[in-house]
């Protein structure tokens, strides 16, 4: 049986493993006789070429396909079991997911300073595919995007809000309170500084901590080891050549379903929040006829997007995203409480290093609603995601250092989410506490980041700018999630025809209407969350790959 | 008439393009050109090979093998893709005046509806380049 090989001196270039010469430059291939896409079925019906791994697409059309039916015609039934699951692995597993998290940004950040930092990504000459400015927008639009237009106004004053509450106890002698930690019970300004610390824990280090295990670890085992750019490939060292079998083709199954239910339920309730933001803004009516117009609007710029390609489509979008994105934090730092911000960005990033252990505490937690609630969910959120947005960044980080792409997969994103959740953060709460403004609180969720514009100058053209960066982050997500499900369906090819992918956008679009219509959206986008638990093994699993894959590889020079 | 001819190959599909691949070994001898062989492949690992360095092999050594048969000077180009298959058609165009080559030879299929949506790659080669582009369809000759 074949093995890894683990030779301290890997060969230069030529000989990698029988006569298969390495990648660009010193690498150390993985010796296998399985060809990729040997399990593939390929056929044309009426003309159009199909490349799918048969297993792979069989079976998780199937479970797709149940789960949908399932939770369209018993949706009384099956939300309750969903929500029970999940409710269930957030309370009395949540030391999982906020164990795991913490293994993977320890591991992350300890790569970035170790002699392996040095290896690089598809072979010592290897050179990047992309430029600094495609590759960091793309990263950043696959991996959070939407939710800081929805949770960059919106946490800071709930955590604000909560912590100025204090701690209530209930008859029972637990915590009724939703406030982080041991709260700041009418202490403004310590308020202020919790709620921030705890609003950045939960988008800075640890959510691009699990992205950038999942990435660094496919990116090592495809562009080093020669392995397909599925999720299977990171139990290589783990199960060998077993990989190629059923536990291989159950990984690659619920990566499949995390991705597809996850992209599939945001899109319906992304699209119900757009439309709720038209409506006040525009006063377009927020009907079903809006939403499906909405999502179908979606699905068409993201099959445009997708059949370009990754360069001319998807890169393009994510700049576009970037540019806009950078444009609305420019002007709400300019016409908001700018000093405040300025000095607010340094004081949020020390009050959440200074907060980090406390926050990241797995055992003995008192706060228990928020702990649970709130960091148990999102990790469960994130971890869920990785697969996706881990394959993606991926695909993308040929050519860069391991010290290049955890600087920029780790460090960099939680920076600018610092400064992002700061500015519209602090400029929210100042509303509250300077002026007063008590309508920002009372809105709704997807409306509070409007609600928020209205009190700045320009209203009308910033609420615009906000309602298409909604929009375009949501195809953005689409179209990379596309080309992840197509690959990971596809074997790990990626160059299997084009109506594949087109196939999997279309599938997209059309189960978030039928959620949409049928209800049970937030429903499966409950199961898709489930998926966090296994994915926080896969991920355990991922982190043993990544330093067993790395010790074996040559360092860039 | 013709120095350099240009044969865009699919590794993986070989069997489908022996007519092409016919037809250019004829013309080749026949204008007594070089003919340039030119593979597209994904950065990831693939079926036809793990890594582009593997790919480049196998298009050389197919290039050597195609040169017994026809006998005239033969040369190899890979381009190298994120994204090959909706990079193909641009990929190729660059190719073609890369390679220097004034003629090239492709395979492609017959007309069909579709095309309206997804144009085929030697309709789209042929709009884009200033050199002479000769489609051949599957089953030529038969």
């Amino acid at each position: 049986m074949a093995n890894q090989t683990n030779d301290d001196k890997p060969q230069e270039p030529q000989q990698g493993s029988e006569g298969i010469p390495a990648p660009e430059g010193a690498a150390n291939l993985i010796d296998t006789d399985y060809v990729i896409g040997q399990d593939n079925i390929t056929a044309s019906p009426m003309g159009i070429d199909v490349d799918l791994h048969g297993k792979v697409f069989i079976f998780s059309s199937i479970v797709i396909l149940l789960f949908v039916i399932l939770t369209l015609a018993l949706q009384d039934q099956m939300e309750p079991i969903f929500n029970a699951t999940f409710t269930f692995l957030t309370t009395k597993l949540s030391w999982v997911f906020l164990l795991g998290a913490n293994v993977f940004v320890i591991l992350a950040l300890v790569l970035i300073f170790t002699p392996m930092g040095k290896v690089r990504i598809g072979g010592a000459n290897a050179t990047p595919d992309f430029g600094y400015a495609g590759w960091f927008a793309m990263l950043f639009a696959a991996g959070m995007g939407i939710g800081l237009m929805f949770y960059g106004v919106s946490e800071p004053l709930g955590h604000y809000g909560t912590a100025m509450g204090g701690i209530t106890m209930g008859e029972d002698g637990l915590r009724t309170d939703w406030a982080p930690l041991g709260g700041a019970e009418g202490d403004q300004q310590a308020a202020i500084s919790l709620g921030m610390a705890a609003t950045i824990f939960h988008w800075g280090l640890h959510p691009w901590g699990a992205y950038a295990i999942v990435g660094l670890s496919l990116a090592i085992f495809a562009f080093n080891k020669g392995l397909p750019l599925t999720m299977r490939s990171i139990f290589y060292p783990i199960l060998g050549e077993r990989i190629w079998g059923w536990p291989g083709h159950v990984i690659d199954i619920l990566a499949v379903f995390a991705t597809l239910f996850g992209l599939t339920t945001s899109l319906g309730l992304g699209a119900t929040q757009a439309a709720g933001g038209l409506n006040y803004l525009f006063g377009i009516p927020a009907g079903n006829t809006t939403l499906v117009l909405l999502i179908l609007g979606i699905t068409i710029v993201a099959l445009g997007s997708i059949m370009l390609g990754v360069d001319k489509g998807v890169q393009r979008l994510s700049q576009l995203n970037m540019g806009l994105a950078l444009l609305l934090l420019v002007f709400v730092i300019a016409v908001g409480p700018t000093l405040m911000i300025a000095t607010g960005v340094l004081e949020n990033l020390l009050g959440y290093v200074k907060n980090l252990p406390a926050l990241s505490m797995p055992f003995g937690r008192e706060d228990a609603n928020f702990s649970q609630g709130w960091t148990a969910f999102y990790w469960a959120w994130w971890i869920a995601w990785s697969p996706f947005v881990g394959m993606f960044i991926a695909r993308v980080s040929r050519g860069r250092t391991v010290r290049e792409f955890l600087i920029a997969v780790l460090v960099v994103p939680t920076l600018a989410s610092v400064v992002w959740m700061t500015a519209f953060g602090t400029t929210a709460i100042d509303q509250v506490v300077s002026s007063g403004i008590t309508e920002v609180q009372d809105a709704a969720l997807e409306l509070q980041l409007f609600t928020m514009l209205e009190y700045l100058p320009l209203t009308a053209i910033t609420s615009f700018v906000g309602i298409v960066l909604v929009i375009v982050f949501f195809v953005t997500s689409s179209d990379s999630g596309s080309l992840v499900i197509d690959s990971i369906t596809a074997g790990g090819k990626v160059d299997a025809p084009k109506p594949q992918r087109i196939f999997w956008a279309l599938i997209e679009g059309a189960l978030a209407i039928a959620l949409l219509l049928g209800g049970g959206l937030a429903a499966l986008q409950t199961a898709a969350l489930t998926t966090g638990l296994p994915f926080t093994i896969v991920l355990l699993v991922g982190c043993y790959a990544i330093v067993k894959g790395l010790m074996s590889e040559p360092k860039a020079k | 008439m013709y120095r350099k001819i240009m044969v865009p190959v699919d590794l993986a599909h070989l069997r489908v393009i022996e007519p092409a691949l016919e037809t250019v070994a004829d013309l080749a001898k026949h204008y007594d050109a070089e003919v340039c062989y030119v593979g597209i492949t994904a950065n990831t690992p693939g079926s036809v090979a793990r890594t582009p360095e593997e790919f480049t092999q196998k298009l050389e050594a197919f290039a050597q093998k195609r040169a017994e048969v026809h006998g005239q000077p033969v040369s190899t180009h890979t381009i190298v893709s994120p994204d090959p298959i909706a990079d193909l058609d641009d990929d190729l165009i660059e190719a073609i005046d890369k390679v220097g080559a004034d003629l090239v030879v492709m395979p492609t299929h017959p007309p069909k509806h579709l095309d309206v949506i997804m144009p085929s790659h030697g309709g789209k080669v042929a709009t884009h380049t200033t050199a002479s582009v000769f489609l051949v369809r599957p089953g030529a000759g038969d």
